[in-house]
């Protein structure tokens, strides 16, 4: 026997999820164009738009409160409720990661370039793309496909580590790179927490499709 | 720590109707064990089987062992109205005796030859206080019991049992027939309960079985589907079949 208003509400819940991850994919999709291309504009938009998401993850919270209240899920629709109020704070926060990548991108402002970006943008291009399938994989339940995006938190931190390291050359050869490499390591850093957070995510499929925290607690990410 | 209570592979027949199916299972001491299911699943059944009150169904069988401490209870050496005070039940409806406050908690104990006044009279307001209604009836002591409101009459019928100082109480739906107030009372006064008694419960109530409950297990059919702790129970379960019941997708 289904129930069907509560299977409904479930499903919008997690479409809503969604959604705001889509918004979240889209803020740190345009605040790397916004650093690529000099867009101050862009840029500022990311910084307006990054209330949305804050809204959006208080009214998911809100409907998750909504259907303890009214449904007293238990098992797998409260494994669904309890993944989804812990996703939706990862993915506030990597929306606010985009907002300091942002930010940065208009204190770069119209300084002349240190260097061409090459790994910044593939870094966020790989953590962008394991943040569309995290989230494909959390509406799908499926723990294999989580599982997989877990371990690619690894390219993410070797990017890092590399894009770090390139940096460090620049400043160490010339201090008057010092302030501007700095900016792009900041860059770096909120891309490598943003995957970091991806991987909360995929852990809270796996609870849900699995019902086991173990990969939350033995978590090296 | 040694089970309370155990069963192996046991199976109750009412005549040709095969009632439980294969039941191997553990109650702990001062635990709160919950047994859920749908109507019919047996739970009840197994329940009333643990004081032998199956014995008093025509044509119900029994095959298997339920140990108490380890001793077999079907064994015919076994003194019924022993076991019975070792093992007693609150029902689902509360059934005071005509008799008044006092006399509702002191008949166990007289029916066991205890006759003397003090004595009776310490028994009736420690077993009243254990139970959480002294304060609401120690002035009327001679009322009927009959007057008392339903969840008052239920924690008479808890203090009648606790006269008579069991070991396990059993408890079928105790609170199904009670307001909110009163549920959560019982409900409260169970952990207070659990410190020196065992408890074995059926509920219908999922959410009681998930808040009173240490252990919880699930029947179908007639079989014991699923056995662990409550949190487990309720939060992962791992057969199918409890996660439809437990989710109301059940049927």
């Amino acid at each position: 026997m289904p129930r069907r208003l509560f299977d409904q509400h479930l499903r919008e819940l997690q479409d809503h999820v969604l959604a705001m991850g889509s918004m979240v994919e889209t803020a740190i999709y345009r605040a790397m164009e916004s650093l690529k291309n000099r867009d101050l504009e862009l840029a500022r938009k990311v910084i307006a738009d990054d209330q949305l998401i804050d809204q959006k993850r208080f009214e998911i919270e809100e409907e998750c409160i909504d259907l303890i209240v009214t449904q007293q899920p238990l098992a797998s629709d409260l494994r669904i409720i309890i993944a989804v109020l812990n996703i939706i704070v990862d993915l506030e926060r990597i929306g606010d990661h985009a907002e300091g990548i942002a930010k940065i991108a208009i204190m770069i402002g119209n300084e002349p370039p240190l260097k061409p970006l090459i790994d910044l943008p593939r870094m966020a291009e790989l953590s962008g793309s394991m943040l569309r399938r995290s989230l494909e994989a959390f509406i799908n339940h499926d723990a294999e496909a989580a599982t997989k995006i877990c371990g690619e938190d690894d390219i993410i931190d070797n990017l890092y580590d590399q894009v770090f390291r390139e940096l460090l050359v620049f400043m160490a050869e010339d201090p008057k790179t010092i302030t501007r490499a700095t900016r792009l390591i900041w860059v770096a850093h909120n891309l490598e927490r943003s995957a970091d957070r991806v991987t909360n995510i995929s852990e809270r499929t796996i609870y849900i499709a699995t019902g086991s925290r173990d990969s939350m607690i033995a978590s090296k990410y | 720590m040694d089970p309370k209570i155990e069963t192996k592979n046991l199976n109750l027949y009412y005549k040709q109707f095969h009632c439980l199916k294969n039941i191997n299972f553990k109650v702990r001491e001062h635990q709160i064990t919950a047994i859920i299911g749908p109507s019919g699943c047996g739970k009840s059944s197994l329940l009333r089987s643990f004081d032998r009150m199956t014995d008093i169904t025509p044509g119900a069988r029994v095959e298997g062992e339920t140990l108490l401490d380890g001793k077999n209870i079907f064994d015919p050496a076994v003194d019924i109205v022993e076991l019975r005070k070792r093992v007693s039940m609150v029902f689902q409806q509360p059934n005071p005796f005509p008799k008044s406050i006092a006399e509702n908690v002191a008949f166990g104990p007289r029916m066991l030859g205890l006759n003397q006044k003090v004595n009776l009279d310490e028994i009736i307001e420690k077993s009243l206080r254990a139970a959480a209604l002294w304060n609401e009836v120690k002035d009327n002591l001679d009322k009927s019991g009959l007057a008392l409101s339903g969840g008052q009459q239920q924690r008479l019928c808890i203090a009648r049992v606790l006269a008579i100082e069991p070991e396990v109480i059993l408890m079928d739906e105790p609170c199904s027939a009670l307001d909110p107030i009163s549920t959560l009372k019982i409900e409260e006064l169970m952990q207070e309960l659990k410190e020196k008694y065992t408890i074995v419960i059926v509920t219908h109530n999922m959410q009681q079985a998930a808040r009173v409950s240490n252990w919880s297990a699930f029947m179908l059919l007639g079989e014991m589907v699923e056995y662990s702790v409550t949190h487990d129970l309720f939060s992962r379960p791992q057969d199918k079949r409890t996660e439809d019941y437990i989710t109301g997708r059940f049927g």
